[in-house]
């Protein structure tokens, strides 16, 4: 239980997985970041303690190796999409994970799989509401100026 | 019966071109053009070029009509998101799915995705033709989803002159009928096997194994 509050992993080591293993690792939790290929682990600095995992996370050796049975959280950000989508249902369904989430570029499947309850993020909307956020925050300000 | 197969290679090929055979109106999946075409030249079927996992690749081949959908390209994953998809959302009534890693088809049954593997079933062919040349496969049932099976029953057998209650049969096996001096019985848990007996038995395939164990070598 103990150990479950602190082990995060991260499947996929590109410039999104990197992130959140760093941004975990600088705040004391303990970081799998698994990837297929072994270059990848370039990505992460220098302020990254946890492991790095050379494996196919779709296969069941490579999560039980990431002691995934402790996870308190799994984060699948490879670039695809299949992939990030099993490997979270193995995390949740099979392995109890408390918290996963899944990088689903493509913006209809993302849509479909949190109606059956996985939880997605999908880049392209995320960024999207972002800059639509701004800019009407930006307009709603230049109103009010006006008025 | 409209079925959509995503995938590739020969075992696509033959598979489309049996189902075409049999009256299905098959249509195709697949990412690779050169091999699209080479499809669309040799199979009576619909091809689709594109990637299987996409909702709108799979609208376009019909999803919506289909009555089953199956997966069979080389990754998992995508098998697995195929047939989810195939079932979430556009509510197909049959999917099943090929595990190329034989321990993914647990996981997929977990999931809810019925899943099939080569290694298990060339596996357990192979068990099966070697382990009793004698029991006698009498016919397919249900699409081969069911075994009918006549077994002789030596009398160095363990289950002979036990009751068929007592003889450990897996969950999905059952003695249905005894044959003895010519006569056929339907026999209930109380009755005897015999020595010069013949039974016929029903069993899926994948506890048919462990079933003629138990009737020939059982511990």
């Amino acid at each position: 239980m103990k150990s479950r509050d602190r082990l995060i992993i991260v499947v996929g080591c590109g410039d999104l997985g990197a992130l959140v293993s760093e941004y975990f690792s600088i705040r004391g939790y303990q970081v799998v970041t698994i990837d297929i290929n072994r270059d990848a682990f370039a990505n992460l600095s220098h302020d990254f303690s946890g492991f790095r995992l050379h494996g196919d996370a779709t296969e069941k050796g490579t999560l039980v190796k990431a002691k995934v049975e402790d996870a308190y959280a799994l984060i699948a950000a490879t670039l695809e999409d299949s992939v990030n989508l099993m490997v979270t249902q193995i995390a949740s369904k099979v392995y109890n994970v408390p918290v996963v989430m899944a990088r689903v570029d493509d913006i209809g499947k993302a849509e479909i799989y949190t109606r059956f309850g996985i939880k997605t993020i999908c880049p392209a909307s995320v960024s999207a509401k972002l800059f639509i956020d701004e800019i009407e925050a930006e307009s709603k300000g230049e109103d009010s100026v006006t008025q | 019966m409209k079925v959509i197969v995503a995938g590739g290679g020969k075992t696509l090929y033959y598979l489309c071109r049996n189902m075409a055979a049999k009256g299905s109106e098959v249509t195709v999946i697949n990412q690779d053009r050169a091999e699209c075409t080479d499809l669309a030249e040799n199979l009576t079927a619909r091809v689709i070029c594109g990637d299987p996992t996409e909702p709108s690749i799979l609208a376009d081949a019909g999803g919506r009509s289909a009555d089953a959908v199956i997966a069979i390209t080389p990754q998992d994953h995508k098998n697995l998101v195929i047939c989810q998809l195939a079932s979430m959302e556009f509510s197909v009534a049959r999917v099943v799915a090929l595990a190329n890693d034989p321990d993914n088809v647990d996981l997929f049954q977990k999931m809810g995705i019925p899943a099939f593997s080569t290694t298990h079933i060339v596996s357990s062919f192979i068990e099966q033709r070697t382990f009793m040349e004698h029991a006698i496969n009498l016919l397919p049932v249900g699409e081969g989803k069911v075994n009918v099976t006549e077994i002789p029953i030596n009398e160095d057998y363990p289950v002979v002159g036990r009751k068929l209650k007592e003889i450990r049969l897996p969950l999905n096996g059952l003695v249905a009928v005894i044959i003895r001096d010519e006569r056929a019985i339907i026999p209930g848990g109380e009755d005897k096997l015999q020595a010069g007996d013949k039974i016929v038995t029903i069993s899926l395939p994948e506890s048919y194994a462990q079933m003629l164990r138990a009737i020939t070598n059982e511990e």
